[in-house]
């Protein structure tokens, strides 16, 4: 016998009025796993992670968390989790070591062991030296971080992340992703959701592609750019819109398909280097010519005919 | 061991933060008394003795000060209770980090609203004090004033609170004051008997909150307690809470998990 999943959503809906922001979705997170929700802004992502988190009652399906339900079991449930939202929401009255002492008392913990735990999660997060700095002067990475670590004082087994990293630098991103992917090899199962394709790819083990307010494909990040997309896709960049649209039926039969952006054509190909020198021998001239691997941006974009970012 | 309601995990975080801000607190709840009973108490009732005697069987000064006792209270609650929810709920959305956690909305409402209920406690303790220095609390009795005021702060907090988390900005807040806590203040016999009132304005005063808490007040610091009016005072301010507080656990839950 498998070990039942550590959450699971089954024709999951949520309603506010009469708006649909999450439509029948079915999906599971097994245990150790970093499971991802990627998704446009407005896809229903949110939403999904609060009714995981028991802060959002569920309209209408079935959600089990923990092997619970969150309509009965609510407190039970959060006792057990850590949630890292997605607008920080951290004492700004208080001090970073108040931070955590606090929200440990909120579960119940003895003092003893929140300083225990403090120090080595505000370790972790590399915040030690800064316990008793106030928290509204801190950078946006380090919020993030602290929030993270907040997150981690009952010692959850499953960690939910809206948005871990929006609105972070390069740099303090990928700290995040470092310390994420640390707490994935201690056995914490992690739930995230993102519009960030490089994060999917560098966090999740598995994932869904959420659309309005749908699930539109599931699996790992290889899996789906194996089953939707090419191995390689041409970017092609033209000085002007009329060069571009003119290309585009010269385009036609250079790759498996061919997808046109507001500011570039995309070939989507198994061979870019060949596809790159046909275009070249039907004599278009465009810009600057790319050539990459496929991304979950363009499974993204075949499945839907949008990008991720608008 | 007994496990301490969840609500209470709500109060020590709003300890921590009052921990740092104690002192000038206590300053000004030992200063405003003074300024209040120096001012009306001894100064405008000097000139209320010369003319009238005394106010209701007692001097001016044991007229007043139990009015302005319960009317500080209520002016500690309605503040405490309106921006700090809207900070939780919008600003600052601490409330909405409280909810991830095993508590409630309702135990957060509920650890808010006692957190202001300990406030006026402590308020209502220092100008106790103040009074009776002045000379304006002739009786023992004017001990039972401090819970008093208390129950009246938690029949403005408790409705007062799930108002604000009803709320997207503090626009109305400053109107509230203006129009529903400064009126109050002056009309709820806090200055003078209501008896003075034109007779179709004592019905607004009799249905006012503040009113039946400066009774009790006034009863007890005075000595002179009516016992049936004063259980009738006590029941119209826990109606008040009680009806507070249905209302803001609904309020509180709408607004943070939706
Ligand atoms: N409390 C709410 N009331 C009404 N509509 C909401 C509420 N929360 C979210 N929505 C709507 O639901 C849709 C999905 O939002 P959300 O789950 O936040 O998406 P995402 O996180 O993927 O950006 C959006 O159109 C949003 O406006
Ligand atoms: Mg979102």
């Amino acid at each position: 016998m498998c070990a039942p999943p550590l959450v699971q959503g089954r024709a999951l809906t949520k309603r506010f009025g009469t708006y649909i922001a999450v439509d029948q979705i079915d999906f599971k997170v097994e245990r150790g796993e970093a499971f991802g929700f990627l998704g446009p802004n407005g896809a229903g992502k949110t939403s999904t992670m609060r009714m995981i988190g028991c802060v959002s009652p569920v309209s209408g399906g079935e959600l089990s968390v923990l092997g619970m339900d969150p309509a009965l079991q609510g407190p039970a449930i959060r006792s057990r989790l850590g949630v890292v939202p997605q607008e920080d929401n951290l004492d700004t009255e208080l001090t970073v070591w108040d931070n955590m002492a606090i929200y440990g008392r909120y579960f119940g913990l003895p003092r003893s062991v929140i300083r225990e735990r403090a120090q080595e999660l505000l370790d972790f997060v590399q915040l030690g030296d800064r316990r008793q700095d106030r928290v509204d002067p801190l950078s946006g990475g380090m919020k993030r971080r602290l929030t993270i670590a907040r997150a981690l004082v009952n010692q959850p087994e499953l960690l939910l992340l809206d948005e871990p990293t929006t609105g972070l630098d390069p740099q303090a991103r990928h700290l995040v992703w470092e310390r994420l992917y640390q707490l994935k090899l201690q056995g914490v199962t992690l739930v995230l959701t993102t519009h960030y394709m490089d994060e999917a790819e560098q966090l999740c083990d598995r994932l869904v592609i959420m659309d309005r307010a749908r699930i539109v494909a599931e699996g790992s990040p290889r899996e789906l750019i194996q089953l939707h997309s090419t191995r390689e896709v041409v970017e092609l960049r033209f000085a002007t819109a009329e060069e571009r649209r003119d290309a585009l039926p010269l385009l036609n039969g250079s790759g498996e398909r061919v997808e046109m952006l507001p500011d570039r054509i995309l070939v989507y190909t198994g061979d870019g280097d060949g596809t790159a020198e046909l275009v070249a021998r039907d004599g278009l001239r465009p810009a600057s010519v790319l050539v990459r691997r496929s991304t979950l941006e363009d499974v993204f974009l075949i499945l839907t005919g949008r990008t991720l970012e608008d | 061991m007994a496990v301490a309601p969840p609500m209470l995990r709500v109060l020590e975080r709003e300890a921590i933060v009052f921990r740092k801000l104690w002192r000038g607190s206590a300053f000004s709840s030992f200063v405003t008394p003074v300024m209040f009973l120096a001012a009306i108490g001894l100064g405008l009732g000097g000139l209320v003795e010369r003319r009238t005697g005394h106010v209701a069987g007692v001097g001016y000064l044991a007229f007043v000060a139990p009015g302005l006792l319960a009317a500080s209270a209520m002016q500690t609650a309605a503040g405490s209770s309106l921006w700090p929810v809207m900070a939780g709920t919008k600003w600052i959305r601490t409330y909405h980090a409280v909810v991830a956690t095993p508590l409630s909305a309702a135990d957060l409402y509920g650890g808010t609203v006692l957190w202001v209920g300990v406030r006026a406690t402590a308020a209502a303790s220092a100008f106790l004090a103040v009074a009776v220095l002045l000379g304006g609390v002739p009786s023992p009795w004017g001990i039972l004033a401090v819970p008093a005021a208390t129950l009246g702060a938690l029949a403005f907090a408790a409705p007062l609170a799930a108002y604000a988390a009803t709320q997207d900005t503090d626009l109305t807040f400053p109107v509230i004051m203006r129009l529903g806590i400064v009126p109050l203040f002056l009309f709820s016999g806090t200055f003078f008997p209501i008896s003075q009132l034109p007779s179709w304005l004592r019905p607004v005063s009799v249905a006012s909150p503040l009113w039946h808490a400066i009774e009790l007040c006034r009863q007890a610091t005075t000595g002179t307690p009516r016992w049936a009016a004063a259980t009738g005072h006590t029941a119209v301010l826990i109606a008040c809470v009680a009806a507070g507080w249905r209302w803001g656990t609904r309020t509180f839950a709408r607004r943070l998990t939706p």
